[in-house]
């Protein structure tokens, strides 16, 4: 019987995904012992002509990272998706936009007047800008084009489950890879694998008291004390909001955590919930006042969306902002 | 027990009384100087001298230190005994001639004009007579050792440690109590060095708070008593029959667990002081409503009498309204009750002090309740001067001698369009009722609302003046806002009956509206445990969760809002049903 076959891929990611995957050491040795890996371009070289080439449905497990930015990312995507029996959103990209998905609050166009005019390093005095098809002497060249808008896998085709993380954590990958290769029962597909049903607060070991938030600091400001709960300090720590699974690594080491997990299990839209969470322990009733302590979060965006402004219910920005 | 004989009388009496003591028991007078029932006997003025008869002869002792022996037969009446006593007066008023007490004594047993003369006579009336009563007092009972006597003799004298102001004074009084001369005096003085103004509040440091205090016992205020200072004195402990006083005693907490509350934690008197334009604590005869009330009461400390700071009744009072009150620098409210109390002072003050000149400055007078218009009637008969116009100050008439004590209350007269300066010697302020300091502490606690002047919120207005947002707690008087008696008697006997009605029925209902953490989610960041507006909310360290107690909860659904896991779930209003409610709206053309 022939093995079963695997295929890993990045779309808009930084790759960090695929270190993850060798991050769980000597057990990939078993994971390459008991799976065919038929395609995986930072790894090993494969063409998509060779995947275009399977059968529908030939790729047994394919892990899927990077969030959805160019037609590049769209097209590939839905061939892994054709290939493949159970498809992956693997990492925060991939489920939630994670910081790809950041470029939702600005758009196609001012990313490209930046990059290819506006950045202080650009030299371009042509006003050259990428064309998706370009004719030279030795023919037509074509590049992907680039998106309005960056989504999450699950937006651009059906995902049988969502392994969150930036990176989802090496202890995760070994637990549902050995499930996998042990033919344990798979949860109902669209579930949240390599994770817990928890918060990050359910990890963390800091003494919590009451909240009640009368100053927001941020890290730099000042030296946690290790024992008791940021969020209590006025550290804006995402651990209430944010799914467990990867052991309170940040706050281990004294830093809050920023939300790398996605959306706890009942939870639509983390950063919403966290603002909300935030602002009902605002221990003030001064108008005034509450707005001064709200004036301490500099980027409410990008702190409390960090990995899912494309996954939650905002998705993008909607108008041109304020001048 | 040993048998005596006193004049003739023969009594048992325990070994080792004195034969004063016995001799009192017998209702034998004996004249005595320097004894003292609290001290232990000195024997030094020799004024209780008695016979006390020997096998040959007699013989003149000291009663006051000497004990009774078994069939000790003592005479009181004798010449011999009247003669020693009449020596020993005249010797002591050939050097005190003048001192009321020794005078009283020489009358009593006869001496007109002493025939000695001594070179170091003192016709002081106030002359110390050498009888120590102080210095004993003073180490015996109160132990505080602060005074004491030098040298001996003819030169014996009462004096602190080397004649300076001593620190061991503990300034008690005890010396000034027991001086029959009057030679120690007990003046207390305040910050200028003038006599204090008489006390509003209690005077000794073992009391009653109120004549109608509840329970009606004593207590003792450790800044004052005698004891916590020396550690000494405790005199109450010894006549107390019932040995009911205890100084160990401490403040407890005791816990009580009960189904309802009646919050009735009453108000605070505005403090006066912070408007400084009127006076008060910096003005002589500025009072408060409160400081008035305790005045006018027969048991306070004038005796109900209406008294200027020199003890003269005033001859002209002014009372002024709204102070704080109706204010837009302080409260902004109406405290409602100062317009009828003004009026009641403005009558009892024309009842005791009829000479006196009765100003009432108000703004607008409210007379709302049932009698009240008649009673404010009443009071413009009696004469009182009703002035409609806030005061703007009080100030010191002048400094010369003629001005001492007067001052004056200067206001606009808004009836007859006219500034008007008013020379008063009493100012009565009309403090404005605020809530307790603590009030906010106190909602806290109880997870209450409190509305925008700081007094606790009842559930509606209107419909539930009584009841408040939290179930089973109630609230009556001016805890929930200012108001009179009949008001508060009205809404705590509302109360009462409303809180009956539970216990007679012996459930309660509650609302299926509730909140609820599913543990399966909870982390325990304890995002909500401050939140819950009703307390209901409880975090359990073992499980690292929070728990909605549902007897307490309102739905009210600001945990479920906040919880940033997801976890707590409004019933009937989970996500899941009010978007299937929107879903349901939208679909309908």
């Amino acid at each position: 019987m022939s093995k079963p076959k695997l295929a890993l891929y990045w779309a808009a990611s930084c790759g960090g995904c695929e270190i993850t995957v060798l991050d769980i050491e000597e057990k990939i040795l078993d994971v390459a012992a008991f799976f065919d890996i038929v395609f995986w371009p930072c790894a090993m070289d494969f063409k998509y002509k060779d995947v275009e080439a399977m059968e529908d449905g030939s790729i047994d497990l394919c892990l899927f990272n990077g969030a959805i930015r160019t037609s590049e990312n769209e097209a590939i995507a839905r061939l892994l998706r054709r290939k493949s029996k159970i498809l992956v959103a693997f990492g925060s990209c991939a489920c939630d936009g994670c910081i790809p998905g950041l470029a939702n609050l600005t758009t196609r166009e001012e990313i490209l007047d930046w990059v290819y005019r506006g950045s202080p390093s650009t030299i371009n005095e042509n006003g050259v800008r990428p064309q998706p098809k370009v004719r030279v002497p030795e023919g037509e060249l074509e590049i992907p084009e680039f998106y309005e808008e960056v989504r999450t896998l699950a937006q651009v085709v059906p995902v049988d489950y969502f392994m969150p993380g930036c990176p989802p954590q090496p202890p995760q990958i070994v637990k549902v890879m050995t499930a996998i290769m042990t033919g344990a029962q798979l949860p109902p597909p669209g579930s949240v694998i390599g994770a817990g049903d928890k918060t990050c607060c359910d990890e963390c070991g800091r003494t919590r008291q009451e909240k009640r938030v009368k100053r927001f600091y941020r890290p730099w400001e000042l030296v946690p004390d290790p024992d008791q709960c940021l969020l209590d300090q006025g550290i804006i720590c995402l651990g209430p909001a944010t799914r467990s699974g990867c052991g309170a690594l940040c706050v281990k080491a004294n830093m809050p955590c920023r939300g790398c997990y996605g959306p706890p299990p009942n939870v639509t839209d983390q950063g919403a919930k966290m603002i909300s969470a935030l602002a009902s322990v605002i221990d003030s009733q001064d108008p005034e006042e509450i707005q001064r302590i709200l004036d301490q979060i500099p980027d409410p965006a990008g702190t409390f969306y960090r990995f899912s402004v494309p996954a939650s219910l905002l998705h993008r920005r909607r108008s041109a902002p304020a001048a | 027990m040993i048998t005596v004989n006193i004049n003739g009388v023969e009594r048992q009496v325990p070994e080792g009384t004195t034969i004063l003591q016995a001799a009192r028991a017998l209702d034998v007078s004996i004249p005595t100087l320097c004894y003292h029932p609290w001290l232990k006997p000195f024997g030094a003025c020799r004024i209780c001298t008695v016979q006390v008869q020997r096998p040959r002869g007699y013989e003149l002792l000291t009663a006051c230190n000497t004990p009774c022996e078994e069939g000790m037969v003592i005479r009181t009446d004798t010449d011999n005994v009247r003669q020693a006593r009449r020596v020993v007066l005249e010797l002591m008023l050939a050097r005190w001639p003048n001192v009321p007490v020794l005078q009283q004594l020489a009358a009593e047993l006869g001496v007109e004009k002493p025939r000695f003369r001594s070179e170091f006579c003192d016709e002081d009336p106030e002359a110390c007579i050498l009888c120590l009563r102080c210095v004993r007092i003073c180490e015996e009972v109160v132990g505080a050792s602060a005074i004491g006597y030098e040298d001996r003799g003819i030169k014996r004298r009462v004096v602190t440690p080397f004649n300076r102001e001593s620190e061991a004074c503990v300034a008690c009084g005890a010396c000034a109590q027991v001086c029959l001369t009057h030679h120690i005096k007990f003046e207390p003085e305040d910050y200028r060095g003038k006599p204090p103004e008489f006390l509003l509040g209690p005077n000794t440091a073992i009391f009653i708070p109120t004549p109608q205090a509840v329970p009606k016992v004593p207590r003792i205020d450790p800044e004052a008593c005698i004891h916590f200072k020396t550690n000494g004195c405790q005199k109450c402990v010894e006549v107390c029959e019932a040995k009911a006083v205890n100084h160990e005693m401490t403040d407890q907490e005791i816990e009580i667990e009960v189904g309802q509350i009646l919050l009735a934690t009453g108000y605070e008197l505005f403090d006066a002081s912070v408007m400084s334009q009127y006076g008060y604590g910096r003005l002589d005869n500025v009072y408060s409503a409160l400081d008035i009330e305790r005045m006018l009461n027969a048991t306070g400390p004038t005796g109900g009498r209406v008294l200027l700071k020199n003890g003269q009744p005033p001859r002209a009072v002014a009372i002024i309204h709204c102070v704080g009150s109706r204010d837009e620098n302080y409260q902004r409210y109406c405290s409602r009750v100062c317009c009828m109390y003004a009026l009641k002072f403005a009558h009892l003050i024309k009842e005791r002090c009829p000479e006196a000149e009765v100003y009432d400055f108000y703004i607008d007078m409210r007379a709302f309740g049932k009698g009240y218009e008649e009673f404010y009637s009443r009071v413009l008969h009696e004469g009182t001067n009703v002035i409609r116009g806030k005061v703007a100050e009080v100030v010191q008439a002048g400094w010369s001698k003629q001005d001492e004590g007067t001052l004056l209350v200067r206001c606009e007269d808004t009836l007859i369009g006219r500034f008007r300066e008013i020379p008063v010697d009493m100012v009565i302020l009309c403090n404005a009722i605020v809530p307790q300091r603590d009030a906010e502490r106190v909602a806290r606690l109880f997870g209450l609302s409190r509305s925008p002047d700081g007094f606790f919120l009842e559930r509606h207005p209107k419909l539930d003046p009584v009841a408040t947002s939290t179930d089973g707690l109630f609230v009556a008087g001016c805890a929930q806002g200012p108001k009179d008696i009949p008001d508060s008697v009205a809404q705590a006997s509302a109360a009462a009956a409303r809180m009956l009605a539970t216990i007679a029925k012996g459930v309660v209902e509650i609302d299926p509206v509730r909140a609820e953490i599913n543990e399966e989610f909870c982390s325990g960041c304890r995002v909500c445990n401050a939140l819950c507006p009703y307390s209901a909310i409880e975090y359990l360290a073992d499980k690292n969760v929070s728990r909605v107690n549902s007897a307490l909860c309102k739905g009210c659904g600001t945990c479920v809002a906040a919880c940033p896991a997801g976890a707590i779930t409004g019933y009937g209003f989970n996500d899941r049903q009010i978007q299937a409610e929107l879903e349901g709206l939208l679909a309908v053309r």
